[in-house]
Parts: structure tokens; sequence; C-alpha cells
């Protein structure tokens, strides 16, 4: 359950969300007869309801995306009837869900984890939605929107950048400056170590955190290009450059916090919390765990320092959520006019006013009442060159789950392994990929 | 599990004649008259029971063995889960990959075993110690049966969270009580693959003996009295009437205990899976099954073959205790 990477609100078991997940397990399973009775009975399309199985089961984005919905039902009279399930159990059951009777819209993640599916036939294209809302996103966005096929076939809502995060009022005692530079950040981490503070905070008990940290060394020493040729299974992992990057990896795992793969997420961004750590690697979603204001005004970032200077810091990894279009939609119309208004910054700015942690996928909507931590995700995410999800979401999931997790917790284990890691995660890649 | 736990029992019941046979197997011989076979059972009585047992043996068919069967006929193929259309035949090609490439699998097999010897050579003894002197009908017997029984009716979950709780590196009970949870020092109990399997046995280990004690106490109870009351006349002292009376009166027990033990040892998953996911040092072939089959992943080619594997495991324990039951069964 946990198993599932990635992501804002897939935060690896804490004691609540275990508890949630019993919760959940117990629902699911009193749910599930329920939803096929649903899936016959709803059959007699109803052109005033739309149908959204949705994966936000946290109370907030709940709460939240319910108000997106109601906002749509005043303008256009047209219901949502929203299907809410648990967040893992969503992602875990997405095959079957996708493949029996699926709700008419569906929320999902771009990048490879939604070409997947498209490629698969299991969604629709929403060209015609694009050709309404194009005008309201970046180049970048649309790129993530679309299919292998060049069509569109999702709908983003949010995003959120993954940095270096760090207590300005830590680096302000110190003398600490932001390190842009790859020297600059190898002797910042042996300053802090020599300061007694733990330079990296790190926990990867859940597995999926590992997997930023190496999108984040890999396209800072061998580029975007590398990076995405990589993921997608054309690249060797044998090849120099992926040595390359774990080389870097190595030299600054000794300032990573200790037993970090026995550790949580949120345990370890409980050490930023109180100042016992210099830094973080992780996704903007860490501010949940500053649950008092003036900490969480401390709470700052920087771009991940430039390794390679013919890169720089071009690239920007900022997973993001959004809708897609079932295969077969009861109501098309009423589908699409919806993702057509939650395309729209209206619907975008409803949503950031519940969660502080992200910041809008469009470039049109308001910024305004934007903190100064969004502000910063949100400079740092429209001046990006090129925009990368994150591993589990740029690659086969099951390569990633299956390949990717346990050989990255060896390696911190043991770096000096790595080579006979990367042989046999190449090995174990060639027939995954080879697979359908 | 509810199965298994059933199973053992059959030794035991195999002296008398199964109740449900008995109905309509041994019916005609005894009831002599003819006419009294039809007043015994009507028409109605028949569609009855051929309609309680045809639909259970249905069901068993369609959930045991096809499942079964298809998951067998799985491993043989790659498939994503998405349409039959995309279930493509790959003869062995899963079990040479999974033998010579995947990483977590020959370990996976040797934690089984690990998990089997360790839950034998430690709770088992154990949990017999405990049951003997429970048996001697000591003050407060039934709170102490209450209290190592309780981890076994807590679900395999719970404790694994439980006792992640306990080991956590950082705020857990063991490193906060030993210091052990400062940089420098840190004992990584989950994370650490010399360390967690240990640390997980534990956990395991305190249920099993709970579960062992309440086998024995069973076993215990059926005891003759008589037995060591002779054994007491005779002289002997009360390690001499354990190791030469008891205890071979228990043997029914020991294999129920054998079977239970082997079966727990195999199909341990719930636990590990909340511990830390089988990170390194904890992989178990069921924690493997489930991470390629469930989920996104979906090899569920690969997976079933996994699975085979573990079906075969199984059967290599079962099938000489079920052959030795029988000849028993025969025997009597």
């Amino acid at each position: 359950m946990h198993h599932t990477p990635s992501g804002l609100s897939v935060p690896g078991p804490s004691r609540r969300t275990l508890l949630r997940g019993i919760g959940g397990a117990a629902a699911l399973g009193a749910a599930a007869p329920l939803l096929s009775a649903c899936g016959d009975s709803d059959s007699g399309s109803d052109a005033k309801t739309v149908t959204l199985g949705s994966n936000s089961s946290d109370a907030v984005p709940k709460k939240a995306f319910a108000e997106i919905y109601a906002a749509f039902t005043k303008k256009t009279g047209i219901k949502v009837d929203v299907n809410t399930k648990d967040h893992n159990t969503f992602q875990e059951q997405i095959n079957s869900y996708l493949q029996g009777t699926p709700d008419d819209v569906f929320t999902w993640f771009a990048g490879y984890r939604m070409q997947f599916f498209a490629g698969k036939g299991l969604a629709s294209p929403i060209d015609d939605v694009w050709a309404k809302i194009g005008g309201n996103f970046p180049d970048a966005m649309k790129q993530l929107s679309k299919g292998a096929d060049g069509k569109y076939y999702f709908v983003p809502l949010y995003t959120y950048p993954w940095a270096m995060f760090y207590r300005k009022s830590v680096f302000k005692e110190n003398g600490y400056e932001v390190p842009t530079t790859w020297a600059q950040f190898i002797a910042l981490c042996k300053q802090m170590k020599a300061d007694g503070l733990v330079p990296i905070a790190f926990g990867d008990k859940d597995a999926w955190p590992a997997l930023g940290t190496f999108d984040q060394i890999n396209f800072r020493t061998n580029g975007y290009d590398f990076h995405t040729e990589l993921m997608a299974g054309k690249a060797s992992w044998t090849d120099a450059k992926v040595r390359a990057t774990f080389d870097n990896w190595a030299e600054i795992l000794p300032y990573h916090q200790e037993g970090s793969t026995g550790r949580t997420w949120q345990d370890a961004a409980q050490t930023l919390v109180s100042k016992k750590a210099g830094m973080y690697l992780l996704g903007t979603f860490v501010g949940q765990q500053f649950t008092n204001a003036t900490d969480r005004e401390d709470l700052d970032f920087f771009a991940f320092p430039e390794i390679d200077p013919s890169f720089g810091q071009d690239t920007v990894e900022a997973p993001t959520d959004g809708f897609m279009l079932s295969k077969s939609p009861k109501n098309k119309a009423g589908s699409v006019q919806l993702l057509e208004y939650l395309g729209t910054p209206e619907a975008e700015q409803i949503y950031l006013k519940s969660d502080p942690n992200v910041v809008a996928a469009s470039t049109t909507a308001d910024t305004s009442s934007y903190s100064a931590l969004q502000k910063k995700a949100y400079e740092m995410i429209s001046g990006a060159k090129s925009l990368t999800q994150f591993m589990d979401r740029d690659s086969r999931p099951d390569f990633t789950s299956t390949v990717m997790q346990p050989a990255l917790q060896k390696f911190i284990r043991d770096p000096k392994g790595i080579d006979s890691l990367l042989s046999s995660i190449e090995r174990q890649k060639k027939t995954i990929f080879a697979s359908s | 599990m509810s199965t298994f736990d059933s199973n053992p029992m059959v030794p035991g019941a195999a002296a008398e004649p199964p109740p449900g046979g008995a109905v309509t197997s041994s019916s005609p011989q005894r009831l002599k008259p003819p006419q009294g076979h039809k007043r015994l059972l009507t028409r109605k009585d028949r569609v009855a029971l051929g309609f309680m047992a045809g639909l259970p043996t249905v069901l068993h068919i369609a959930l045991v063995w096809v499942t079964a069967l298809a998951s067998v006929a799985l491993a043989f193929t790659t498939w994503d889960g998405i349409g039959f259309g995309s279930i493509k035949w790959v003869g062995l090609q899963n079990f040479r990959e999974l033998f010579d490439s995947n990483p977590q699998f020959w370990p996976a097999v040797q934690h089984n075993v690990i998990w089997f010897v360790v839950l034998i050579l430690i709770p088992t003894p154990l949990g017999l110690f405990l049951a003997v002197q429970l048996d001697k009908n000591i003050r407060f017997s039934r709170v102490y049966q209450t209290a190592f029984f309780l981890p076994v009716v807590v679900s395999m979950a719970v404790i694994g969270f439980v006792w992640q709780l306990i080991y956590n590196p950082d705020t857990g009970l063991i490193n906060s009580l030993i210091g052990a949870n400062k940089p420098g020092h840190y004992i990584d109990w989950i994370g650490d693959p010399d360390l967690n399997l240990w640390a997980i046995l534990v956990a395991a280990a305190w249920r099993h003996t709970g579960y062992m004690m309440i086998l024995y106490l069973a076993g215990l109870k059926g005891v003759d009295p008589s037995l060591r009351e002779a054994s007491s006349l005779d002289g002997a002292n009360e390690w001499q009437t354990f190791k030469n009376v008891i205890f071979p009166t228990l043997r029914p027990t020991n294999t129920i205990v054998l079977v239970v033990t082997i079966i727990e040892s195999l199909r341990a998953f719930d636990l590990v899976y909340v511990f830390n996911g089988g990170a390194q040092g904890t992989e178990l072939l069921s924690i493997l099954v489930t991470n390629n089959i469930i989920g996104e992943s979906s090899r569920i080619g690969y997976g079933s073959a996994i699975a085979v594997v573990l079906l075969l495991i199984s059967l290599v324990v079962i099938i000489p205790y079920l052959v030795s039951t029988f000849r028993k069964e025969r025997r009597a």
C-alpha cells in the first residue's frame, strides 16, 4: 500500500495514514460491490450529470475539489457525481478501474503514466478541449499533456517543484550562502557537518524519495535529453554517463542523514523543522510538516546546484496532477465542458486557496494570493527550459517499483557495489521494456 | 489461513467416519429395506442436497482450482493486465529471468527458510514451555493465557505497525532507551539488511509463541491424567514424566505445530509489508509476488511465476505430510 511511490499526497504510512489506510481498506471491501452496482444503474445516461473518479481522498484537497465542481455546476447546470477512492487504492487499481466501467472523467498524473494508458486506448483524446484552453498554458505544460501520438489526453490542474529546502534562520545564523555550483554545494555540506548539523536530511524507507535524488543528480550531470532517454528505456544504465551520476551521488552520500532506509520522509522532514538538519531535497509538500506558521515562513528552497555548466539549472522536476477522459464516457459533451472548465485559471484558483503547497499549472492564473514560497515555486517552474515529472511518472511504473526502488536503496547502503548494481538494473530493464 | 488451521485436525478426526460423507455414501448399505431409502431422501431432499453439495463445489472449482491453474498458466506468459489480447506466451523466460537476474529472488527464498528455522527453534519450544507451566493450574493461569495469546488475536498488520514504532531509528523505543538515535550512533533496525530480518523475527516470534502455547495447551489438556499418575507412582520426577510420558503423547500436536509453522513461514507477508515493505534484507517470496502483480506495475506473468515457485515449495512440504496422514488413516 505505502509502496505506491512518488507524488504529492502519497506519503508513506505515517501513523495517521496507516490508520486511514486500514479504514480505507475496510471501506473498499464494502464499496466494491456497490461500485459495480453503480456502473449498471447509472448507464441510463443523464445529460445533466458527469461522473468523476477521484483519488483525492485527503480531507483538504477533497473539499477543494468539491468547491471546483460546485462552481462548475453553478455555471453550467451540469452535476458532477464524484466517486472518491483512497489515494493509494485508486492508483493500485487503475488498471482494472479503467478497463471496467470507469467514470467519465478521472484524476491522474502527467507524463509517462498518462501516455501509457492513452497508448492502451483506455483514455479518449481531448484535442477539442485544448482548442479552447490551450492559451492558458505554457508550452512545457502542453508537452506534458500530450500522448505519444501527439494528441492531447490530459488537463493539468496544479504542479509543484522538487528542490533543496532549508530554513532561512539556520542559513542566516551560520552565515551560509545558497550554493549554485557543485563545488559550493560540497563546501557547504562540509561546513554544516563541521557545525554539527546533518547537512542533508534523508528518509528512504518508502523507497521513492531516492528516485527524486537520482533524477536531480542525473539531469544536472547528463542533461534533460539523456535523462528522458534513460527513463524511456532507450539509453543504457551501464553507460558511463549513468556511472558519473552515481559517482556524484556517492560524493554527497556521506553528508546525507544516516539510517535513511529505516526513516520515513516525514521523520526526515522533522529534522529540518527542528533545525537539526541543514537541507532537504523534496517536493514542496515538505511544507505539510511545517505546522507552525512561523516555522513555515522560515522555510525556503533553492534549485539543485549546477553540476555540468552546459546544462546549468535548466531542468526542473515538477510533477503535475490533473484530469483525463475515460475511453467511452457516458456523457461526452458534459465531460468536455467539465474538462474545459478545469483548464481555466478560475478552477485552479479555487483549488489553490486550500492547498498552499502547490502552484497552478496555468500561467494565466492569478498569482497575487500566492505565498512567497508559492511565488518562488511558480517562477522556478515557469522559468524552466524542461520539466520532468518524477522517475515513477516518467518511466514504466513496473520498472521503477520492482527494479529501481530496491536498487537505489541498495546503492544508498552500499555505494561501492555500483557496477554490479548497474548491470543488474540494465539486465532487468531489458526484459521489462521488451515486454509489451 | 482458516483452511490450513482446520486441516491439521484431520488425523484426530480420522478415527470416526467423516460426518458429511456418512449421509450419502453409507446410507444405502445401512438401511436395508429399499423403501426406507426412498422415504429418507425425497426428491426435494435430493434437490436440496445436490444444491448444497453442488454450489460449494462450483465455487470451490471456480475460486480455487480455476484461479490456481490460471495463475500457473500465466506464469509462462507476459501480461500487463490490460485486455486478454495482450497476453503473450513466453515459455520459461519468466523463470529464467527470475533465477538469473532478479537480485531479490534468492534472498527471498533464503529469508523464507530462515523464517521457518527461527520459528521452529525459538518460539515453538518457548510456547511448549509456557503451555506446560500453564497446564499445572497455577494461580492466574487464565490471565497468563490471555496475555500470551493476545498477540495472536491482533492482526499481523497491526503487529508490524506497533513494532515499527518500537524500532523507529529516530523516535523508537529501543533507540531512545539506548541512546542510538543520534548521528554517529544510529542503529537502523528497519533499514539495515543485516539487522532488519532479525528485528522482524522478534516480532514474529513474539506472536508465534502465543500461537504455539495454545496448540500445546490444547494437546496437554488431552493427555490422560492416569498416565501422569502412573508415572509418578513409578517414581519418575517431573522432567522424566514430561520427557518419557507426556511429550510422546503430544505427537499429533507436534505434527500440527510443524505444519502450522511451515505454513506461517511461507505465508509470512503482512508483518513485513507493514514493517518496511520488504526492503533489502527482508525480501520474501510473498512480497515479491505482491509487488509484481498488485499496483500499477502489473507484471502479472512474472508475478505468477514467483507464485508458482512458492506453490511448488509448499507442495514439497505439504505432500509428505498428506501422504503420511493418509497412510495412517488407511491403517486405522
